[in-house]
């Protein structure tokens, strides 16, 4: 017992020190964590609540950065039309884009890899039928998708999540059925399946461990995605309401101040979502680096 | 003599492989491939009886692994069948195979394939005989321990991966995940021809000592006539897909009958006999994609007559208990 929680911790251990090889990795690690925190905990460390509207003051419309308003405190990245805090109402959005990105990952990460898995164990024509609907699926742009989806569906959270699961589930299908159909030829499969063990155990198991580290790199990356794609949808109006806003509809927001000057509405929140989502990204390469057994060490 | 508990019954297995959508374009413009079939094993009939060892030898490529696969219900048959008591051992099932019982079991050649590398070994022993409830899941613990105990394995190494464990050991885990299914018949399948010549006499002898304990009924599949005339009560010698020599195993090494037999024995290298000119068999094994007319093994038969290119001989007796397969036995190969 104490040996084997020995090796876990020392795999664990071995997996970090070759993930800090990378100083921007690691970088990248820290802002990802601060955002997730500061999102967390945005009631704790912003001056005003952006989205009640007896906090806002129209009298604070448009301040530019580093203006005090009247509620007493410095406004640093400025106010937007309605008065709102552009730092506070970028840490509330981020709430919104996170929650929105990490489930419908998460969601897509749960049926994509059941689709994959099945594809993989049953062959024949179930393989070929699920697995050109995958390919005609991922032919189409996802943001395509994601937008008539949204159209059909209508606005809100849960709607939101949906469509973006469709539009992203295949990406893990496709890379969980490629890693299973390489582990179903192996012996322990067949060992399994001569014992004879009922299909779901030899699924779930024996199959799905074994296929699950390329699916990590995968889940990262396709949780950036879905930040960047509900942050495109909201941004064209789709995604969320106002009342309820995400970084997209916060870009959007500040949109038609662009050209007066009045560049901060659009900008910060823009560098927040870009933030996160290129930190998400070089998280996933260094983890997908690591996670390599061809790599050379 | 016990009964017979396997019957294999003019078992035949052919590998179809069908050229893809992208071949059949291509085929029409009169390029790519043509259907290809691959007849592994052809035509083989067995009786297994209750207690004894069935060594099944040949070369590689002769379709013994694939008849120990189809015995194990990994495969069924294309014609033929296995009836395991009276019931058939495996049913097909779209494109996939079922298996039907639990009572036939297999070890796997390579060790370091057949056991998951992400599941505790407790639990790779355990699964099957919870699943099928040998034992109920809250006793499992003690039964995996007792098993591995069997085998020569320190209980306390069952929370253990695979990737702990040397060659030999593993192999061991493995013997041990098939005779937790509490099996009546175990095909092993090479069982020892990964590992170091050291740890194959253990693992041997292990078998050996389980065989004497258990009573057990195995077909042992193998390339290496030392190690099943130490194991096995009768020899079949397989080649191209058929069975060419069937005989108890100290009758066979006394007097091998088919002149593919003699022919394997004379290619044995021997330490100590004085004999250097170790002669290897004429010619490379066939592909069974394109077998041989009449008898497979008239190509390289040094005895071979015009007889054998036309006809397919039929595995005869040929004594008490003996059988094979050669046309010198029945009239000649003129």
């Amino acid at each position: 017992m104490s040996l084997d929680a020995e090796t876990r911790w020392t795999r664990l251990a071995g997996f970090w020190s070759d993930f800090r090889q990378s100083p921007v990795a690691v970088a990248a690690l820290i802002v990802i964590v601060s955002v997730v925190l500061m999102a967390v905990l945005a009631p704790l460390v912003t001056p005003q609540d952006p989205y009640n509207q007896q906090t806002l003051d129209l009298f604070d419309a448009r301040l530019e950065p580093g203006e005090t308003g009247s509620g007493g405190y410095v406004h640093w990245l400025g106010t937007d039309a309605a008065g709102r805090d552009v730092y506070s109402a970028i840490l509330y959005g981020l709430r919104t884009s996170l929650i929105v990105g990490v489930s419908a990952g998460f969601c897509a990460l749960l049926l994509g890899t059941t689709v994959g898995l099945v594809a993989a164990y049953y062959g024949g024509r179930v393989e070929a039928v699920i697995m050109r609907i995958i390919d005609l699926q991922l032919s189409l742009p996802a943001i395509l998708l994601a937008l008539v989806l949204v159209a059909m569906l209508g606005q809100g959270m849960p709607q939101l999540i949906g469509a973006l699961t469709a539009a992203q589930y295949a990406y893990f299908a496709r890379t969980t059925h490629g890693a299973a159909s390489a582990e179903r030829r192996k012996d322990y499969i067949e060992a399994a399946l001569s014992t004879p063990l009922p299909a779901r155990q030899v699924l779930f198991r024996h199959l799905l461990p074994n296929a699950l580290p390329p699916l990590i790199v995968v889940a990262t990356v396709q949780v950036a995605n879905s930040i960047a794609l509900e942050a495109t949808l909201s941004f064209l109006g789709l995604g969320l309401p106002l009342t309820q806003p995400s970084l997209g509809s916060l870009i959007s927001n500040g949109f038609q101040f662009l050209l007066s000057g009045r560049y901060w509405i659009s900008i910060y929140p823009g560098i927040a979502l870009m933030l996160t989502v290129v930190a998400i990204n070089l998280v996933g390469d260094q983890v997908r680096y690591v996670l390599n057994p061809r790599r050379s060490r | 003599m016990s009964a017979a508990i396997l019957d294999i019954s003019r078992v035949s297995k052919r590998f179809v492989k069908r050229p893809s959508l992208g071949e059949r374009i291509a085929g029409a413009f009169g390029a790519g491939r043509k259907t290809e079939i691959v007849r592994a094993v052809t035509d083989v009939s067995l009786d297994v009886r209750k207690g004894e060892v069935i060594g099944l030898v040949g070369e590689s490529g002769c379709g013994k692994s694939t008849l120990g696969r189809i015995v194990a219900g990994i495969y069924t048959p294309s014609d033929g069948q296995v009836t395991f008591g009276s019931a058939p051992v495996a049913k097909e099932q779209g494109r996939r195979t079922q298996k039907l019982t639990t009572r036939v079991q297999m070890v796997h050649q390579d060790p370091f394939a057949s056991l998951n590398p992400r599941m505790r070994i407790g639990d790779t022993v355990g699964e099957g005989p919870v699943a099928h409830k040998i034992v109920k899941a809250r006793e499992a613990d003690g039964y995996v321990a007792d098993m591995l105990g069997r085998v020569g394995l320190d209980p306390s190494y069952r929370r253990r991966f695979p990737h702990q464990f040397s060659g030999g050991q593993r192999q061991r885990i493995a013997i041990a995940r098939a005779l937790a299914m509490k099996p009546d018949l175990l095909v092993l399948d090479e069982p020892v021809a990964s590992l170091d010549v050291s740890i194959q006499a253990q693992v041997l002898n292990l078998f050996m000592d389980l065989r004497r304990d258990l009573d057990l009924t195995a077909i042992f599949i193998s390339h290496d006539l030392g190690v099943v005339r130490h194991v096995s009560d009768r020899v079949a010698i397989m080649y191209l897909g058929r069975i060419v020599e069937l005989a108890p195993t100290p009758e066979l090494y006394a007097a091998p009958n088919h002149p593919y037999t003699r022919a394997l024995f004379e290619s044995v290298p021997r330490v100590g006999v004085g004999r250097k000119d170790f002669r290897p068999i004429a010619g490379e094994i066939p592909s069974p994609l394109h077998p041989p007319s009449g008898c497979h093994f008239h190509p390289r038969c040094p005895f071979a007559g015009p007889r054998c290119k036309r006809e397919v001989p039929a595995l005869a007796p040929i004594g008490p208990g003996r059988s094979s397969a050669c046309h010198l036995n029945t009239g000649g190969t003129a």
